[in-house]
């Protein structure tokens, strides 16, 4: 069941965001950064965490969840370190992802070539 | 043939392909909602394996992103996204894609101003504007105590 609900939740955001771009033709960079900030607003705000509560994966997956990532690891850490919490938390909470992003692309250009776009 | 500025802007849309909404909005969704149900069997794979918290998210977070990266360089992520659009952009699987793509187009141009420089190309808009946003927030937290 919580696979179902990962599924509708998670293809929900997908295919609002696909409404969005065909409408607004926002560029990738834009509807990412937009999504992140957006993630973490709605967390700060109290109404990100039941969407996690209902969908797990279909929530923390999109990149909506990294805010929601950076917005809960910055207020454990706030209110475990103080002010410099506000300067460690978001950053530490996402750091596998980022680190994973960094290191596997690097290494997979020793690997592999770029395949033709078209 | 001269042209104002609003009729090139409509002759433009004229001719620019409209986007088939009513195939790609389906295909988002089922292709992202795919990717979100893979993301929660990974979950619990690694909760089964005792992971829990933020490890749990972050480990997570790290197999979706060597996911992404991985079927970028097996050049099979472009072609899931001509289908999906936003369905393969918006998780995190797509951010993946966003850092990997550039690094292995730029590879020739070099190791540190190809690959090194270009993989921020859409990361970086996304760092800066999320780690700024979540310092502001803690900021914010801490002035009011949260």
């Amino acid at each position: 069941m919580e696979y179902v609900r990962a599924f509708l939740l998670g293809g929900a955001i997908c295919a609002l965001s696909q409404i969005l771009i065909d409408r607004t033709r926002l560029t990738p960079a834009r509807i990412l950064s937009g999504y992140v900030v957006l993630g973490l607003v709605l967390t700060a705000l109290g109404v990100y965490q039941p969407l996690v509560d209902f969908g797990g994966a279909g929530a923390t997956v999109p990149i909506l969840g990294f805010g929601y990532s950076m917005a809960r690891g910055v207020e454990q850490a706030v209110a475990q370190n103080g002010l410099i919490g506000a300067f460690t938390g978001g950053l530490s909470a996402t750091a596998g992802g980022i680190a994973a992003a960094v290191f596997f692309s690097l290494l997979a250009t020793f690997f592999f070539r770029p395949h033709d776009p078209s | 043939m001269k042209l104002s500025n609003e009729e090139y802007l409509r002759l433009s849309q004229k001719a620019s392909p409209p986007s088939p909404s009513s195939r790609n909005i389906p295909a988002a969704f089922a292709v992202g909602g795919l990717l979100c149900a893979l993301g929660q069997g990974v979950r619990a794979l690694y909760e089964n394996a005792g992971l829990s918290g933020d490890a749990l998210a972050a480990a997570t977070a790290a197999t979706m992103v060597f996911l992404g990266v991985a079927l970028t360089a097996l050049g099979l992520y472009p072609r899931l996204a001509k289908l999906a659009g936003a369905g393969t952009l918006v998780p995190i699987t797509g951010f993946a894609n966003a850092v990997a793509a550039p690094a292995l187009e730029f590879r020739a141009e070099g190791v540190v101003l190809g690959t090194c420089v270009k993989m921020f190309t859409i990361a970086g808009p996304v760092l800066v504007l999320g780690i700024s946003a979540s310092v502001l927030y803690g900021l914010i937290l801490y002035v009011f105590g949260g």
